[in-house]
């Protein structure tokens, strides 16, 4: 088990350095760090292609003092897994010891878009893996598309707000509830303003002896049109708004919301209205508009039907 | 001679499988496609016996495959896969990045045509799209061959100025479901003639961190692709080092360029695969009539053996390419290199191409003869559809 006190954190070793290209206000190494901090055993990184990717390994330059790789972009499963088969091999055969831990980082794109089969196929298989969702909510690093994981009424490059249109028609896939469908030992969704659940269920998703999927909310300052120092502030108001509720999932079946959430759900803290979680972030501004008054509207009514969801599935 | 034990019946894909099994690599990751499917079904047979201490992993798809692959022989596991046909389109975007990231993976493509229409049967259409992404390419004309090939491609892929993929090609049905005559060797002999390997900067080595495939700007990618370039330069001379060992242990002897009747001919004809015997009973059957012809087969497609492809054809009137695949467009994928290697000689002799045998369609040796006697007879056109109605 892993420390999670702040002061035992700040002597955990440095496994992503500083100095990578992550643009200001990204917390894509926020969440980074904190899931590697959820291990204190050797860890070996992979990638998906995707901004985190080519910020942290830019030739002649890397930023991980750690074993890191990369392949491609649909496959960061499947990259990870093959990692993780040669671990299982060559340990099983004497060739080398030591226990390792495979972690694959992906966006949004990697994991709820081209990377879900390969995804799919891994946790199936039972790698004895994590696999992190850095969900920005859209393709970020070719300038803003939108994904599956696109909320409703966010304007992107490929879901223009306009005239005619309120900015992207669609809710998101749940992709924390396609992973949890797997069966899989351990699902947890995070944010990375909740640092000390993060690297909690980054710890518990390490030592589930199997394969692990935890989703991260990282609001991205470029294309949700935030400050970049408020990305902290978007983190938690998406926690509580009940945009991004923080709760894990044991075996495919045993739910449990994370004490932030659970607060919520105990009326010990305010359910906030998703009205705040949109006035936050120029990618919704167009939806002040009193022709989409109906899209905001719609927005709050699926949050909260999907909250009821989850309360119950938490036996709340 | 030694290792040789008794001659045994076996199909193709069977043998590859046997070869593979005498290897026992670490990692074996792929997925079923007609006309490898034997293969993976058999070493899976090893893997349920424990025959193997290989970690055998059934992926969804062939792009997983060859990613598992990948980054299994990064990790610094021996690592082998098959494939064929929409496999291997399938698995198009990882071949690139496998010889970049200089990876010794084997994959054995059991050669069928490419989608669409959809076809089973073989040409060479799948591992043409392949040939300019990196990977050493080989070819075998028979069972014994495909089985003596997969013993082969990890010397030559494992060394250590080489380190790059590998593929070994039998044709499918053809090859990977006809039963043969074939003489194996022994597990022992196979054991230490592949050798243990040893890995250059596994992933694996977490007291030694690497970093694997890094994004490259315009000052970096164009000197990395020419390591590879240098690579596989070296792997030409590597090949015919290890075929000369191979023939210590096995007895069987392999050039870069297969030649049969090919001093004296005036004419020759340059094949890839099984139809190098069906060439062969075409040649000598000219012969009795009279032609000087031989017939000749690049073992390795890539690295191109350019200068035993020079001296091979070096004096002679006619030469016929005889491509199984189309360039829609174009001449046939193989043509346009071997005029180029001719051209090594200071003069090209007469050229000629056919297309044959295109999703399975039968090719006889009476149509190889009259291929051979039309371009010697100055009845062929430069490219020629072997048995289309045109």
């Amino acid at each position: 088990m892993t420390a999670t006190s702040l002061k035992e954190l700040s002597r955990s070793p440095d496994r992503l350095a500083s100095g990578h290209r992550l643009c200001a206000g990204c917390p894509e190494s926020i969440i980074a760090r904190q899931v590697l901090m959820g291990t204190e055993d050797d860890v070996v990184v992979s990638c998906s292609t995707g901004c985190f990717e080519v910020s942290t390994t830019i030739f002649p330059y890397t930023s991980w003092n750690v074993p890191y790789i990369h392949t491609a972009f649909g496959n960061g499963a499947a990259t990870c897994a093959g990692v993780e088969s040669a671990y299982q091999s060559l340990k099983r055969q004497g060739k080398i010891e030591g226990e390792i831990k495979f972690v694959n980082f992906a966006g949004d794109g990697g994991t709820y878009d081209i990377g879900l089969q390969a995804l799919s196929g891994a946790m199936e298989r039972g790698h004895k893996m994590v696999f992190v969702c850095l969900n920005n909510e859209a393709y970020m690093n070719t300038g803003i598309q939108r994904s599956s994981a696109t909320g409703r009424g966010a304007s992107t490059t490929t879901s223009w707000a306009g005239k005619e249109s309120p900015g992207k028609k669609e809710f998101p896939k749940d992709m924390t509830q396609i992973m949890t469908a797997h069966g899989i030992p351990y699902v947890a969704q995070v944010a990375p303003h909740a640092w000390k659940d993060l690297v909690s269920k980054s710890a518990k998703a390490f030592e589930c002896g199997g394969p692990a999927y935890i989703n991260a909310i990282a609001p991205c300052p470029r294309g949700w049109r935030f400050p970049s120092d408020q990305t902290i502030n978007i983190s938690r108001l998406a926690a509580e708004t009940c945009v991004w509720p923080l709760y894990e999932v044991v075996n495919g079946t045993d739910y449990a919301l994370s004490a932030e959430s659970l607060r919520i759900a105990e009326g010990k803290a305010e359910k906030k209205p998703v009205s705040e979680w949109i006035k936050s972030q120029g990618r919704f501004k167009h939806l002040s508009d009193p022709r989409w008054a109906g899209v905001a509207e719609s927005i709050q009514s699926e949050v909260d039907r999907k909250w009821k969801t989850l309360l119950r599935l938490c036996g709340l | 001679m030694s290792g040789h034990h008794t001659d045994i019946a076996i199909n193709g894909d069977s043998a590859v499988a046997l070869a593979w099994k005498q290897i026992d690599p670490d990692v074996c990751a792929a997925y079923p496609i007609t006309p490898q499917t034997i293969i993976v079904e058999k070493f899976a047979e090893y893997v349920a016996d424990g025959e193997v201490s290989t970690e055998f992993v059934c992926v969804e798809s062939e792009h997983s495959a060859l990613t598992l692959c990948t980054t299994s022989a990064s990790a610094g596991a021996r690592t082998f896969t098959a494939t064929a046909s929409q496999g291997l389109a399938y698995m198009w975007e990882m071949l690139p990045i496998a010889s970049s990231m200089r990876v010794p993976v084997i994959m054995a493509v059991a050669n069928r045509a490419v989608s669409g229409p959809i076809n089973i049967n073989n040409d060479h259409g799948d591992v043409m799209s392949a040939r300019d992404c990196g990977w050493i390419t080989l070819f075998a004309e028979n069972v014994q061959q495909a089985y003596d090939m997969s013993i082969i491609a990890p010397r030559i892929a494992e060394h250590h100025e080489v380190q790059l993929p590998c593929l070994v090609n039998l044709d499918g049905f053809i090859l990977t479901h006809a039963t043969e005559r074939m003489a194996p060797l022994d597990d022992a002999v196979v054991k230490k003639f592949v050798g243990e390997h040893k890995p250059l900067h596994p992933l694996l080595d977490v007291a030694h961190p690497v970093s694997h495939n890094l994004l490259d700007g315009p000052l970096y990618y164009f000197p990395h692709k020419y390591q590879t370039v240098l690579a596989m330069d070296k792997a030409l001379e590597v090949a015919k080092e290890v075929f000369c060992e191979f023939e210590a242990v096995s007895g069987r002897r392999y050039e870069a360029v297969e030649e049969y009747r090919c001093d004296d001919a005036e004419a020759i004809a340059i094949v890839l695969g099984s139809s190098f015997g069906t060439m062969r009973e075409a040649v000598d059957r000219l012969r009795h009539e009279g032609y000087k012809v031989g017939v000749a087969m690049p073992r390795l497609y890539r690295p191109w053996p350019i200068a035993d492809l020079a001296r091979t054809m070096r004096g002679k009137k006619t030469v016929v390419v005889m491509d199984r695949h189309l360039s829609v467009g174009s001449y046939g994928p193989m043509f346009p290199e071997i005029v180029a290697a001719a051209m090594e000689n200071g003069s090209v002799p007469a050229m000629y191409n056919y297309i044959y045998g295109l999703g399975g369609a039968d090719t006889m040796v009476s149509d190889f003869k009259k291929a051979l006697a039309d371009s010697i007879e100055g009845r062929a056109k430069r490219v020629n559809y072997l048995g289309v109605v045109q």
